[in-house]
């Protein structure tokens, strides 16, 4: 099928008026990325428009801030679309038909910087560099002279608070997920309706940090003792002629009722995982297990887990580096007021409220020492496997 | 790609499980199942049910008690809904989030593709150690790149633009694009590649009219994964985008709201929930290919 497909590749005028064709949806493109820096660059288009069309009055009220300003904005996401999805397939089909214009022997050697230079441009931008650039930043004062006073900081009160939190949702939070999602797929993997009892556990994922917060939120409200209890958990607590606490801004109950929206969050995630690799061990492994005398729950532990070992440690770290960088329910529940405060949280409040920024790349800094490991394991695991 | 490699294809076929427990002692296993499915859901349950209450209501009994009045029609309200989606600016959120997640997913993907099949079947010099840096990039936290892309962000005047925060996503989801599909990619049959290039198909003409079809799957898993990713950031948005309310994202918007309303809940439900619309549908309408991102998102480690 493959080889009926390219039998047409050969043909050099339509390649003309390809090229041709794309270089003036670049041009086209270059306008719309100008109108999407522009603030007001929904509206004013649309006035233009209705300038040529002779609504003068519209066009003023638009550029006053006034009037169609919904079309304008559907305008803006028309045109966000089409650079956004457009450009860039303009750019590699501009840029590859002219490569391919050159002579064999040097089309060759710069194709494949072609294909790979836009996504090499941008990692260096926006990862390399920049992680250079912190790594500096942390060792030096709001003036760009070397200090260590940043690094010295972090082992003070409040910063010692705030990696021990770290630690704890590390431990907790990963733990937690991993093996709340292992008891999922193990429980479901032995009942009829499994792919039903999955959406349900799985379905959270698909919501955001920040949902979640708001839905936990809710379930956690407190109200004063004198008034009727809305949130369910201390509805039920007051039920059992307890007072109302306010679990998610006291201190230090607030630490586990934010751990446990994670744990709801991640649980689906590990669950999936761990079924399918449930899902791959053999049913002969297992029945031979069976026939030696083991219980359900021996086959289990000492025959299923050790066979997705591989899978339960993905997991584990996958989470535990999500885990790491949290940040959207403890910026959401309280910005880390309540003795709840995490690197994160601290690192954007650095950033944005004390503008202490070399304390804020100190704080990132952090965060990248601790996922080293897993990226010396990822780069020793590649090397193994591949041979490039 | 025997049977280890593709556990999910395998589990599929097989419907009988060999340890499913027989129907008498099942029952308290299906007792567990049920009581975790419902525990699982009971909070997301609140908030909908919640949303659709009349202000008023909200604070003063348990949304469990608006249930016993279903049929009550004064309990019941879309005002809510109203309110948060025009005056608290949740509809222009909305289409803000289009505006940012779409290009957000489809950019990383059309750069990541060339990259990959570049890496996969195009040799030339540095290969090697060009992707081993893009398998370093992996688990990069993007904490570190937040402080000198501001910087260059406001001498650039890209914050608080779209452009800004597609190149900032999508920069961010390039290494595990890149891994996933290389992955893919570097599978396809080497017989495909020979014939079309004894055909006189260039490079690019292979990429579009063979490597593309035949990558549909994992290019659709990466998608699902990066859209969700984007639309439920608010790290990044809230850093290079700003609280400007043009170009506000929802989960900013809702974020926002907490801050400033923190107890009226008649609008943080509605929006909270309006937030998981979109996501939600994806989930519905994609299952498997979702659940396939998420199996291929978890190789990130």
């Amino acid at each position: 099928m493959a080889v009926d497909r390219t039998q047409d590749s050969g043909s050099y005028g339509s390649s003309r008026t390809v090229l041709l064709g794309s270089l003036i949806g670049l041009i086209l493109a270059a306008f719309g990325v100008k109108v999407l820096i522009d603030p007001q660059g929904g509206q004013n288009v649309l006035a233009s428009i209705y300038d040529m069309l002779g609504n003068a009055a519209g066009a003023e009220m638009l550029r006053n801030g006034q009037g169609d300003q919904f079309v304008a904005k559907l305008l803006l996401v028309a045109i966000a679309l089409l650079v956004g999805v457009g450009g860039i397939w303009l750019l590699f089909t501009v840029a590859s038909s002219l490569v391919e214009r050159l002579p064999p022997r040097l089309r060759d050697s710069i194709l494949p910087w072609v294909f790979i230079a836009p996504a090499l441009l941008l990692l260096s931008i926006y990862l390399v560099y920049p992680a250079v650039v912190t790594v500096i930043g942390s060792f030096q004062d709001k003036k760009g002279a070397f200090t260590l006073n940043n690094w010295a900081s972090l082992a003070t009160g409040p910063f010692l608070e705030i990696l021990r939190n770290n630690v704890i949702w590390l431990v907790v939070a990963t733990a937690g997920s991993v093996s709340l999602g292992l008891l999922a797929a193990a429980l479901f993997d032995r009942i009829r309706r499994e792919a039903l009892a999955k959406v349900f556990i799985f379905t959270p994922l698909a919501i955001s940090l920040v949902g979640a917060t708001v839905i936990w939120k809710f379930v956690y409200a407190w109200q004063p003792p004198s008034q009727p209890q809305y949130g369910l958990l201390n509805a039920i607590w007051t039920a059992f002629g307890n007072q109302p606490v306010p679990w998610a801004t006291t201190f230090p109950i607030n630490l586990p009722a934010e751990m446990i929206i994670l744990i709801w969050l991640q649980t689906g995630f590990a669950m999936v995982v761990f079924s399918a690799a449930i899902k791959g061990v053999s049913v002969e492994v297992q029945e031979a297990a069976r026939l030696d005398g083991a219980s359900d729950r021996q086959i289990f532990f000492k025959v299923i887990v050790p066979l997705i070992r591989g899978s339960i440690i993905t997991v584990t770290t996958t989470i535990a580096i999500a885990t790491l960088k949290i940040f959207d329910i403890v910026m959401s529940i309280s910005g880390g007021r309540n003795h709840d405060d995490v690197v994160a949280v601290r690192m954007f409040s650095e950033m944005f409220q004390f503008f202490n920024d070399g304390r804020a790349a100190a704080l990132a800094t952090v965060l990248f020492i601790a996922v080293l490991p897993v990226m010396i394991l990822n780069l020793r695991n590649f090397r193994r496997q591949a041979a490039m | 790609m025997t049977a280890p490699a593709q556990p999910i294809a395998r589990a599929s076929k097989r419907r009988t499980r060999f340890w499913r427990a027989p129907i008498l002692e099942s029952v308290p296993l299906r007792l567990s199942v049920i009581v975790i499915c419902f525990l699982w859901t009971l909070p997301t349950a609140g908030l909908l049910v919640s949303s659709f209450r009349n202000p008023q209501l909200i604070t003063q009994t348990g949304w469990w008690v608006g249930l016993l009045h279903v049929f009550d029609k004064g309990q019941w309200t879309l005002q809510n809904y109203q309110q948060v989606l025009a005056a608290n600016g949740m509809g222009d959120a909305f289409l803000n989030s289009l505006i940012v997640t779409i290009p957000s997913t489809v950019i990383p993907i059309t750069i990541a593709a060339f990259a990959a099949y570049a890496f996969a079947w195009i040799p030339f010099r540095g290969r090697g150690i060009l992707f081993t840096i893009v398998v370093a990039l992996l688990v990069v936290p993007l904490q570190m790149a937040l402080i000198p892309i501001l910087k260059i962000y406001s001498g650039a005047s890209l914050y608080g633009t779209f452009i800004g925060i597609w190149l900032a996503h999508t920069a961010f989801g390039l290494p595990l694009a890149i891994f996933l599909l290389y992955n893919f990619i570097s599978q396809l049959p080497r017989d495909l590649f020979e014939s079309a290039s004894i055909d006189g198909a260039s490079a690019f003409q292979t990429f579009i009219r063979i490597v593309l079809p035949l990558s549909i799957p994992a290019l659709g898993a990466f998608a699902i994964f990066q859209f969700l990713w984007v639309w439920n950031d608010l790290l990044v948005a809230l850093v290079f985008l700003g609280p400007g309310t043009g170009v506000r994202v929802m989960p900013t918007a809702l974020f926002n709201l907490l801050g400033a309303y923190g107890g009226a809940w008649h609008l943080l439900t509605a929006g909270a929930f309006l937030t998981m619309v979109v996501p939600l549908a994806v989930f519905l309408l994609l299952q498997r290919a979702f659940v396939r991102g998420i199996l291929a998102g978890s190789v990130k480690s």
